[in-house]
C-alpha cells in the first residue's frame, strides 16, 4: 500500500549452517562397467583443509556413491545411506539393487527438502541386468539415469569435455561409420584422468589426489588395468576396484 | 500345568523368594529347539537345530546376523527374538554412527539383559520368552555369551540352550578344555557332536535341519571370499561338516551317561506339577 | 492464544492504520522482536574466544599446542586458561572459538568418559578416533538444530600404535591431516607446518617437533593480535598423554628500534 511506512525488523547476524568444500566428482558408465571418480582435496575458501578426504564411497559390491558439496552433510548422508542399506541386508539377506538405491537416495534427499543436504550425488554401478549405470542427483532429490555426469566445483569445466568425448557432441563420425555407443574401460579411464588433470590445472579447488572406483559386471575382468586394488566383499559377483593417482598439489 | 499362588504377575515374590513368571519364561526357552555355542582362540561358532512344523512347512530360522561382528542363535519365542535382535541391530548401528566403532560384544549383551530385567520388575509386563547364544568378535578376541530372559548374561567357553540342551552340555563339559586350540573345522565338529546329543531318538542332523553360524577366518572348505565376519552356513555347504562327524560312542569317548533331569528343589512348596 | 508478552509485538501504530483496516500483508509485523522473543537464545557469535590451535604428527605420535589467552573481543581478558584437554588415556583435544562452549564440551566429554571407562570398565576404552567421531556427531547435531557450539576443535591421540589427528568445527566439518591449525593459524602456521612436516612425519623426533611448534607459535604471536606469548604443548605417544605447564615464548623485539616511518618515531 503506497504511503505505508515499511516497518522492518532489526537485521540479525544469522548463523549459516552451510559451507562449500570444493572438489569435483564424475562418473561414466560403460556397457558392463562403471567408473566413479573424485579428487581428494577438501577446501574452504582459499584454504586447503586437507589433501586427502575421500568423496567416493563403496556402498555395495555393485554400487558406489560420490558426494560433493558441503562435506559435513556429505559424510552424514553417506553414513545414513549405509545404515539404510544395512537394514535392507538384515531384512532381505542380500544387497539392494542399484536402481533401488537410486530411488532410496531420492527419498532421503527429498525428506530434507526444507533443510537440504547441500550435496550433489552421483551414484554409479551395475544394474540387475548387468549394464553399467550412472545416476545423478540434485541436492533435493531430482534424479535421472545417464551415461556420464560431472558435478562439483569444476563441473562447468569437465561436463563439456565429457559431452564431447563420451557423447561425441560436435564430432562428426568418419563417413560411413557411426560413433560407438559404449566406450571400452581403458578409454574411459583415460578420459577420467584427463578430465581431472585438466580441472586441476584450471580450478583452484581441484587437486591433490584422484580416486577412481571401477565397478565390473559379473564375470567381467579388469583386462589390462593393473594396480587397481580390489575392495569387493565377494569375488563371485560384481566386483569393485579402486585406483589412486596423484594430482598436482599447488 | 503349574498351579501356583504367586505367579499371576511378576512383581510379587513368592514366600520362597522366587518370581514364578520369570521362571516360567525360562521354561519357554526350554521349549525351543536346541542351540549350541563354543569358541576357540580364533573362532566362535553357534549351531542350531531347526524345526519344521511338518512335511509341508519350511524350517524355522534359528540364527540372526546382528552386525559384521555379531550373530545370535535363539531358543524360544521367535517373535520375541525378532524384537530383541532388532534392538541389538539398532545398538550396533548406533555405535557405528556415534563412535565409528563396532559395538563391544559384552555391552551389546548387557544392553538386552538390562532390557529383559525391566520386564521382570515392572507391573503389567511379561518377561521375554526367548534365550540367545551370542557370538561376537571385538578387539579382545572372539566371545560367546548366553542371554536369558531372567535378565542375566554370562560369558562361556561353550554353552547350550533349548530343548534337551542338558545332553549337549554334558558333551561340552567333557570336552571344553580342548576347544581353545581347535581349528574351525574341529570346533564345528565338536559343536555338531554336542548338538546331536539333543536329538530325539529317531532323528539325525541333516543339511536341512542344521544351521551353523561362524565368526573368524574362513575354513578351507568354505566358499572363497567368505571373510572373517559373521556368516550363516545352511544347506549344501554344511554337508562336509556333517560327514566329518564321528559315531556317537567314539565322539563321546565314554559311554554316554543318561542325561539327568534337572531335579526340582526339595523345598519347592508352592510349585506343584499336575497333568 | 500466545501468553508470552514478548511475542505480542508492538501495539498497533496509530500513526497509520488508525482503524485497523489495512489488509494483513501490510500491517506492522508482530513477529518476534529480538533474540529473546522466542524465549531461547542461541549462540549467534562467540563471546570469550581462544585463538589458534596447532597440531602435527611426528615419529612418536602427535603434538598439539595452544596459547593461554581467552579474549573478550580485543581485550586480553583471561591470560592463564587451558585450551588443551586430556580425554581418557589416549586423546588430547584443543579448541579455538567460544570458551564457554568449549568448557561445556569438556564437561560433556568427561561425563561420557565416566560412563564409558569407569562404569563399564570392560577394557573397551575410547581412543582418539572414537572421541573425534563423537564430537563430530555432537557438533553436526548442534549445527543442524541451528544452535551450534562455536568452536574449531583439534583431536589428536595414539591408540594401539596408531596415531590420529583430525579437525571438527561448528558446522560439523571434519578432516584429517598430518598437520592441522585452526583459526588464524590456518593462514599463518599451516603453510609453515606443512613445509616442515608433510612427507617426513616419521623422521621428526620430539625435539624437532617442539622446535617446529614453538617457531609457529612465535610467528603467530608476532602476527595475531589475539594471541599471547604464554602457551602449552601436549604430546600423545605410546606412553600416554602429557600436557606441559604453561610456558613463556622467547621473543625478540629489538628490531622495533630500527623501524622508522610510523608509530612514535617522527623521523
Amino acid at each position: 500500500m503506497p504511503g505505508t511506512p515499511s516497518i522492518q525488523r532489526p537485521t540479525q547476524h544469522q548463523f549459516n549452517p552451510y559451507s562449500d568444500n570444493g572438489g569435483t566428482i564424475l562418473a561414466i558408465a560403460g556397457a558392463d562397467f562403471s567408473i566413479i571418480a573424485g579428487d581428494t582435496r577438501q577446501s574452504e575458501g582459499y584454504n586447503i583443509q586437507t589433501r586427502y578426504a575421500p568423496k567416493v564411497f563403496r556402498l555395495t559390491d555393485r554400487a558406489v556413491l560420490a558426494v560433493n558439496g558441503f562435506a559435513a552433510d556429505g559424510n552424514m548422508f553417506v553414513k545414513k545411506v549405509k545404515q539404510r542399506l544395512e537394514w535392507y541386508r538384515h531384512a532381505h539377506a542380500k544387497d539392494m539393487p542399484l536402481r533401488a538405491i537410486a530411488r532410496l537416495i531420492q527419498t532421503m534427499l527429498y525428506a530434507q527438502r526444507f533443510f537440504p543436504y547441500y550435496v550433489y550425488n552421483i551414484l554409479g554401478g551395475i544394474e540387475e541386468d548387468g549394464s553399467g549405470a550412472v545416476y545423478s542427483f540434485d541436492p533435493v532429490g531430482s534424479y535421472e539415469r545417464e551415461t556420464c555426469r560431472a558435478a562439483g566445483a569444476a563441473q562447468s569445466l569437465v561436463q563439456p569435455f565429457l559431452d564431447n568425448q563420451v557423447y561425441f557432441k560436435n564430432q562428426v563420425p568418419p563417413p560411413g561409420r557411426a560413433h560407438p555407443t559404449h566406450l571400452p574401460l581403458r578409454d574411459v579411464l583415460d578420459i577420467v584422468i584427463d578430465a581431472f588433470t585438466s580441472a586441476t590445472e584450471r580450478h583452484i579447488e581441484v587437486g591433490d589426489g584422484l580416486e577412481m572406483y571401477i565397478v565390473l559386471a559379473k564375470g567381467r575382468t579388469l583386462q589390462g588395468v593393473e594396480a587397481a586394488q580390489e575392495i569387493s566383499a565377494r569375488t563371485d559377483g560384481e566386483r569393485v576396484f579402486v585406483l589412486r593417482r596423484d594430482l598436482k598439489k599447488d | 500345568m503349574f498351579r501356583n499362588t504367586y505367579d499371576s504377575d511378576n512383581t510379587v515374590f513368592s514366600p520362597q523368594g522366587r518370581l514364578h513368571q520369570v521362571e516360567y519364561s525360562l521354561e519357554a526357552v526350554k521349549q525351543g529347539s536346541a542351540a549350541v555355542g563354543l569358541r576357540s582362540k580364533t573362532h566362535a561358532v553357534i549351531l542350531g537345530l531347526k524345526r519344521s512344523t511338518g512335511e509341508l512347512a519350511s524350517y524355522q530360522q534359528k540364527m540372526y546376523r546382528i552386525d559384521d561382528h555379531v550373530g545370535i542363535a535363539i531358543a524360544g519365542l521367535t517373535s520375541d527374538a525378532r524384537v530383541l535382535s532388532n534392538f541389538m541391530r539398532q545398538q550396533a548401528m548406533g555405535s557405528k554412527m556415534v563412535f565409528n566403532r563396532p559395538v563391544p560384544v559384552n555391552r551389546l549383551v548387557s544392553a538386552i539383559a538390562d532390557k529383559a530385567q525391566v520386564n521382570t520388575q515392572e507391573y503389567g509386563r511379561r518377561p521375554y520368552g526367548v534365550g540367545f547364544l551370542v557370538i561376537g568378535h571385538d578387539h579382545t578376541g572372539p566371545h560367546l555369551y548366553e542371554f536369558s530372559p531372567s535378565g542375566t548374561s554370562f560369558e562361556y567357553y561353550a554353552m547350550s540352550i533349548g530343548a534337551r540342551s542338558q545332553s549337549a552340555k554334558t558333551y561340552l563339559e567333557k570336552h571344553y578344555e580342548k576347544f581353545v586350540d581347535c581349528d574351525l573345522t574341529d570346533l564345528i565338529r565338536h559343536g555338531l557332536h554336542a548338538l546331536r546329543e539333543t536329538l530325539q531318538q529317531d532323528k539325525e542332523l541333516t543339511i536341512n535341519n542344521t544351521s551353523i553360524g561362524i565368526i573368524g577366518p574362513a575354513a578351507s572348505s568354505e566358499a572363497p571370499g567368505s571373510g572373517e565376519s559373521f556368516r550363516i552356513l545352511e544347506g549344501e555347504p554344511i554337508s562336509g561338516f556333517l560327514q566329518s562327524m564321528l559315531p556317537k560312542e567314539e565322539a563321546m569317548g565314554f559311554a554316554p551317561a543318561p542325561a539327568a533331569p534337572a531335579a526340582a528343589p526339595a523345598s519347592d512348596q508352592d510349585v506343584q506339577m499336575s497333568e | 492464544m500466545d501468553h508470552f508478552p514478548t511475542n505480542w509485538g508492538r501495539p498497533r501504530n496509530d500513526a497509520f492504520d488508525a482503524y485497523n483496516t489495512y489488509p494483513f500483508h501490510v500491517r506492522p509485523d508482530n513477529g518476534p522482536r529480538d533474540a529473546f522473543a522466542d524465549n531461547v537464545q542461541r549462540t549467534q557469535q562467540p563471546i570469550v574466544t581462544g585463538t589458534s590451535v596447532l597440531a602435527l604428527k611426528y615419529k612418536d605420535g602427535i603434538m598439539m599446542a595452544a596459547d593461554c589467552l581467552a579474549s573478550y573481543g580485543s581485550l586480553a581478558r583471561f591470560k592463564d586458561i587451558q585450551r588443551l584437554h586430556e580425554v581418557g588415556k589416549f586423546t588430547v583435544i584443543g579448541a579455538s572459538g567460544d570458551m564457554s562452549d568449549y568448557q561445556y564440551l569438556q564437561t560433556t566429554l568427561d561425563e561420557l568418559l565416566i560412563s564409558e571407562e569407569i562404569t563399564a570398565a570392560d577394557g573397551h576404552s575410547l581412543g582418539p578416533v572414537e572421541i573425534h567421531e563423537y564430537l563430530s556427531r555432537l557438533m553436526y547435531g548442534r549445527r543442524s538444530r541451528l544452535n551450534p557450539l562455536w568452536n574449531s576443535i583439534l583431536v589428536g591421540g595414539v591408540k594401539d600404535g596408531k596415531s590420529f589427528l583430525a579437525y571438527v568445527d561448528l558446522l560439523g566439518t571434519t578432516y584429517s591431516s598430518s598437520t592441522l591449525a585452526t583459526g588464524y593459524g590456518a593462514y599463518i602456521a599451516q603453510p609453515l607446518l606443512r613445509k616442515a612436516v608433510e612427507g617426513r612425519e616419521m623422521d621428526i623426533d620430539e625435539n624437532e617437533a617442539r622446535k617446529i611448534m614453538t617457531d609457529c607459535l612465535r610467528v603467530l604471536f608476532y602476527r595475531d593480535a589475539r594471541s599471547l606469548n604464554k602457551y602449552q604443548i601436549a604430546t600423545v605417544t605410546d606412553s600416554g598423554v602429557a600436557i606441559s605447564p604453561s610456558m613463556e615464548l622467547g621473543t625478540q623485539w629489538g628490531f622495533a628500534e630500527g623501524i622508522r616511518g610510523y608509530g612514535a618515531q617522527t623521523q
